[in-house]
Formats: structure tokens, C-alpha cells, sequence
């Protein structure tokens, strides 16, 4: 049965006010909600250089050098986008959705629409977000980039991203969401829901980099089929106020994989409450969720969830922490669901500070006390990551060396 | 190069090392024996500055200046190196990047040195996570060549260390220590003796790393005291034969 954009408006409206299961509980009518259309922007290095320094610090290049296509969206406003390579797509959800009738069968499939006040939101109020598409069999040479940035103080910013990776297809994207340097608060309400289709695999790096006000609220989901491969690297270091997600994968076809990296630094005066869950739904899928979390002095709470929903389904959760302040929360919450005999699941979690003959044994090589001590937490935070291109791990060790600096 | 004067230490509320006295001098290897327990992994730890070793009383001079009450990392500015008996793991840290690190400004062709302790396979992996004993011992020694240090403090190398690699970290043992024959061809065998500047501490409990390192003195501790200085070969063939209690009817 198709879904209807009518009948999705409606469960919307329904939910309008729904509060969402975990994190504080937002008052949207506090943000402004009208922004000014900004103009197309032909060539990203015309920015200003406050703006290009934003985006570089979330692994976007305003140049373009070794990418594939990118996105930009301001605000309310789409203000470029543009791919070098035949058979991948790369536009507005709404343009898509214009011009695709079978869009709509994505839309809000992965993720109800009525899950909560901010889906909701998300669609009865939704301004452009990116669709991205790989057709069947077609692999990017370079990863996209597709950037989300606010510009505008006070604004709600509601997009709705789109992700179809088909079958036998490699899609890898860098994803940076930034507020302007300018911007102290404001609200971004993030759906993004990922179709990997058979034997395809898609990676998805996300880098975000808010303002000491801002709320943030993401809400994504994924669906894997057969032998598909999803893999998310997500990257938090800088200060926001709110910040609440809890992204999922469905591995609905034998042998599907995803594996999550997750890294957060909670500065003082930040929440972060950030987990992913995963549903193992078909024989022999696999999932690995990793989650390294750092508090300099702001509460992090960081979960995770596996549900082994049949026999011959492996997963295994990791959630380390580093308490680097007098004052800081880390909160781990490691759930493991076995629906089944015959399911395969752990976990290992372990919150503390650095231990004192770690920070010796590097000093005896001549290291200073906090050379020695950066030196671990850059260890801590790098979790190697498989299957990543060469340039997307090397654009993540610059955003977490860049972090370093400005955040310990 | 080093002194250690009347040195008295504490572990806790343990009187781990009662009244030490040594003197090395620059080109000197000694080599300390004892048993199990008897504070030599204590008068190491000691001597590169160790939190949790309390010195009660007694001075350390290195090169001239005291060091009693130096920082770890001061210490080794100097040019004090420690190879560890058991190495803490730094999970995400490279062996690569630990060891670029140990070189500090110098300019260190890593992976030559990496090559001569067969270790290349081990730089792209976190520092000693899962390492083997011997392997350990690589990785340590790979780092102290990076940091070259004058001095080197060396916690029992040839513990856990397979017969197919004791030559080899003997071998770069020799050459932390400038005492490998053949090196720097340019001058003669005995001009290079007299021109050694390189000293070393070695720690061994059962004394087969004799074999590969020729050392000058042998001391044997005993209970937190230091006795029975002579010839390392002498001194190992002397606890061989009537056990560690006769040196300490020497100590008396």
C-alpha cells in the first residue's frame, strides 16, 4: 500500500506535541522559524573565510579537492550543490521528492514520522535536507560532502536527508553540521534515513560542531538488506547545550553488517546523550558499536543497544570513557537483547581517568606530564576504523587534532 | 655519570631499599643481581623518578647535578633511559607514533631501526597491546634507540625472550651501549673503548644475558642492600654455586 504525503501530514499533526522517550524536553516555539532566502552560491570558496573555516573544521572543503559532489545548505536555504560523477545523485529531499513519485516510499520508512514532537516537526515544517543516491553497481571515487549550516541566531533548522545506496553500489559521505561563529543558539532537528540495498555499501562520517546554546536533535535510522554494509562514524568534540540522538540500523537481510564509531567530548556546560541501537534481524549479521566519550567537565551519557532478533546473529558493544575534569558525568548505558538461542552478543564498558603509569612510562621517554597526557587521549580517541577511505580517515584525524587544541 | 649516595626508599610503608651506594661511571655497564622481591625493579624506578617510590633519604647525582627530587621527564632530558619490565598497553597509541615520540627533535630513520629489531610489522599496532614477552623487549628497545639516552636502565631484557631473539636484543643492547664490535670503522677498536661514553644499569636474575653483554661490575642486592661488588662472571658463578645467602654474609 502507498504511503501518501496526506496521510504522513496527518499522524504528523497528531504528534506535534509528542516529547520524545529520552532527553530534555524542547520548547519549539522558542526558535524562529522564517529565514531569509539566501542565493545560490556557484563556488564554495567564495565564502567568507570565517564560514570556509567553519566548514573545514567539520570536514567539509570549500574547494572540493578530493570529493565527489557536495552539498551546502544555509539555513533555510539550498545554496549549492554539485557531483562529478555519472550515476550519483545529489539534491534537495524536496526537489527529489518533486521529482520522484517513488521518493515517497522512503520517506519515513526507516523512522515513523509520528515517533515524536521533532519528526513531526520535521515534516509538517521541513526545508530541503540532502537526498543522496547511488545508482546500482556505481562507486564513488571520491567521497560527497554535504554541509548543514546555520547562520542565522535563534533559528530552527528542520531537513530531512535521504540516502539510497543500491545494490552492488559504494557511497561514502562526509556529513559536517555547523553553526556560524556568530550563532550562540538555535535548533536542528536532523532526519536522515539510509537505504542499503543488496550488496551495497555505504559509509556515512558526521562531524558536528555546534554553539554553546544550541539544541540539537537527529533522529536516524537505516535499513540494510542482504550482505548490504553500513558503517557510521560520528564526531562530537565542541561545546553544545542539548544535544540528544539515538541513530538505528535495522540489518534486515542475511549478512548485512554495521558498525558504529562513535567519539564525544562533553565540555563544561554541554549534555550530550548519544547511543545506537541495532536490530539483527536476518542470519549471520553483524554489528559493532564503539563509542570512545571524554568529559572535560559536561555530562555525557552515552548508550547502546543490540537486539538479536534470530539465530547465527553476532553483535558486540564497547563504550570507554575518560573523565578528564574534577567535575564531569559519564554515564554508560550497554543493553544487550537475546530474543533467541543461538544469538551472539557482549559487551564491554569502562569509565575512569588516565592511569598515572601510563602517563609515567611516556614521561621516562622525555614527556612532558601533558605532552604525555595528550598523547594517551589521542590514542583513546583513535579507534581504527575499517573500510573507510584513505581521505576520509585522514579528514577525521584533522577534526579530532583541530578539536584538541581549541577543547583541552 | 651516576651516583647514588646512602639511598633510602620507600614503598608504601615498606623499606624497600636500605642505604644504596653505586657509582657508574661514563663507558661502565653494571649489572645487578638478586633474587625475586630484593628491590632491584625498585632501585630502577627509583633512579628514572617513579611516583610511589619515596625517597627517605640519600642522594641520586646524575652527571654532576642531584636529581633526588627531579621530575621523570627531567630526568630523562638529561639522558636517563629505562627499558620496563612490564610495559603499560596505550590503547590507540601507535608503536609508530611512540616511537617518533621517544626521538623528539632528532632525526631518526624509524623504520631502519625498526628493521634492526625485525619489528616492522608491529608499528601500525597499538603500543604493546598483545605483545609477547620478547616482543615487549623489542618495543622497548626500539624505543630507547629512538631516545638514545646516556644512561640506560635495563629491567631483566632477556625475561620471556625466545633463544632465537636473545642474540639480537643482546645485539642492540651492545649497540644502545656503544659496545658493539665493528661499529664505526673509522677508528680503532680500543680508540672507540676509550672514547665510549655510554653507560648501563642491568637488571637480571637469572644472568644469562651475560652471555651476549659484557658488563664491568656486578653488584648483588639483596633485601634492600646493596653488596658484593666485583666481577659480573665471578659474582654469577659465586650465587650459582652457594645461592644468593652467602652475599649476604658478604653484605655483613
Amino acid at each position: 500500500m502507498k504511503r501518501t504525503r496526506a496521510e504522513k501530514l496527518q499522524k504528523a499533526q497528531k504528534a506535534a506535541t509528542k516529547s520524545a522517550v529520552i532527553g530534555e524536553d524542547l520548547d519549539l516555539e522558542k526558535f524562529i522559524h522564517e529565514a531569509p532566502a539566501r542565493p545560490y552560491v556557484r563556488d564554495l570558496s567564495t565564502l567568507t573565510a570565517a564560514e570556509q573555516k567553519q566548514l573545514l573544521a567539520s570536514g567539509i572543503d570549500p574547494a572540493g579537492t578530493e570529493r565527489t559532489g557536495s552539498f551546502l545548505q544555509m539555513d533555510h536555504s539550498v545554496v549549492h550543490y554539485d557531483v562529478q560523477q555519472e550515476g550519483l545523485e545529489i539534491m534537495s529531499t524536496a526537489e527529489a521528492r518533486e521529482k520522484y513519485d517513488w521518493l515517497e516510499d522512503y520517506y519515513w520508512r526507516a523512522i515513523a514520522v509520528d515517533t515524536d514532537k521533532y519528526t513531526a516537526r520535521a515534516e509538517l515544517h521541513q526545508e530541503h535536507g540532502y537526498f543522496i543516491r547511488a545508482l546500482p553497481g556505481v562507486k564513488t571515487a571520491f567521497p560527497l560532502q554535504a554541509c548543514l549550516f546555520t547562520a542565522q541566531e535563534g533559528l530552527a533548522q528542520e531537513v530531512h536527508n535521504i540516502v539510497i545506496a543500491e545494490e552492488g553500489s559504494e557511497l561514502h559521505i562526509i556529513t559536517g553540521c555547523v553553526a556560524s561563529h556568530q550563532v550562540k543558539s538555535g535548533l536542528h532537528i536532523g532526519i536522515s534515513e539510509f537505504y542499503v540495498k543488496k550488496g551495497a555499501k555505504l559509509s556515512f562520517t558526521m562531524i558536528h560542531n555546534w554553539a554553546e546554546e544550541f539544541a540539537v536533535r537527529p533522529r536516524s535510522a537505516t535499513i540494510v538488506e542482504e550482505e548490504g554494509v553500513f558503517l557510521s562514524n560520528y564526531v562530537c568534540m565542541r561545546p553544545v547545550k542539548s544535544l540528544q540522538m539515538y541513530p538505528t540500523t535495522y540489518l534486515a537481510g542475511p549478512k548485512a553488517i554495521a558498525r558504529y564509531n562513535t567519539i564525544l567530548v562533553a565540555t563544561p556546560g554541554s549534555l550530550l546523550d548519544v547511543g545506537s541501537r541495532v536490530f539483527l534481524r536476518a542470519p549471520e549479521t553483524k554489528a559493532e558499536l564503539i563509542a570512545r566519550t571524554i568529559t572535560t567537565g559536561g555530562d555525557a551519557i552515552n548508550r547502546g543497544h543490540i537486539v538479536g532478533e534470530v539465530p547465527e546473529a553476532k553483535g558486540h558493544l564497547e563504550c570507554h570513557g575518560l573523565i578528564l575534569a574534577p567535575k564531569g558525568l559519564i554515564y554508560a548505558v550497554p543493553e544487550l537483547e537475546g530474543r533467541v538461542a543461538g544469538v551472539d552478543l557482549s559487551h564491554e564498558a569502562a569509565v575512569g581517568k588516565i592511569a598515572q603509569e601510563e602517563i609515567e612510562y611516556l614521561m621516562a621517554r622525555g614527556l612532558k606530564e601533558n605532552e604525555a597526557t595528550a598523547a594517551i587521549v589521542r590514542g583513546f580517541l583513535n579507534v581504527d576504523i575499517m573500510g573507510l577511505p584513505k581521505e576520509l580517515k585522514v579528514e577525521i584525524d584533522q577534526v579530532i587534532a583541530a578539536s584538541e587544541k581549541e577543547v583541552f | 655519570m651516576l651516583k647514588v649516595e646512602n639511598l633510602w626508599v620507600n614503598v608504601g610503608d615498606k623499606e624497600v631499599l636500605k642505604g644504596i651506594n653505586l657509582e657508574i661511571k661514563p663507558g661502565e655497564v653494571h649489572i645487578l643481581f638478586g633474587p625475586n622481591g630484593s628491590g632491584k625493579t625498585s632501585l630502577l624506578m627509583t633512579l628514572m623518578g617513579f611516583s610511589g617510590y619515596q625517597v627517605t633519604g640519600g642522594t641520586i647525582t646524575f652527571k654532576g647535578k642531584d636529581i633526588t627530587n627531579l621530575g621523570i621527564d627531567e630526568r630523562a632530558g638529561l639522558g636517563l633511559g629505562m627499558s620496563f619490565q612490564r610495559p603499560p598497553t596505550i590503547k590507540g597509541l601507535k608503536t609508530r607514533q611512540m616511537v617518533a615520540l621517544c626521538s623528539h627533535t632528532k632525526e631518526i630513520s624509524l623504520d631502519k631501526l625498526a628493521a634492526r629489531l625485525r619489528f616492522q610489522d608491529f608499528l601500525e599496532r597499538d603500543l604493546n597491546a598483545g605483545f609477547s614477552g620478547g616482543e615487549l623487549k623489542r618495543s622497548e628497545l626500539l624505543q630507547l634507540l629512538a631516545q638514545n639516552p646516556d644512561l640506560v636502565l635495563l629491567d631483566e631484557p632477556e625475561s620471556g625472550v625466545d633463544l632465537e631473539s636473545i642474540a639480537l636484543i643482546g645485539d642492540v643492547i651492545n649497540e644502545l651501549l656503544e659496545r658493539e664490535p665493528g661499529r664505526n670503522k673509522e677508528k680503532s677498536s680500543r680508540e672507540r673503548r676509550s672514547k665510549r661514553a655510554k653507560a648501563g644499569l642491568l637488571i637480571t636474575h637469572t644472568g644469562y644475558i651475560l652471555n651476549y653483554v659484557d658488563a664491568d661490575v656486578g653488584h648483588v642486592l639483596f633485601d634492600g642492600v646493596l653488596s658484593c661488588h666485583g666481577n659480573p662472571r665471578e659474582t654469577l658463578k659465586c650465587i650459582q654455586k652457594m645461592g644468593y645467602e652467602e652475599c649476604l654474609r658478604c653484605a655483613v
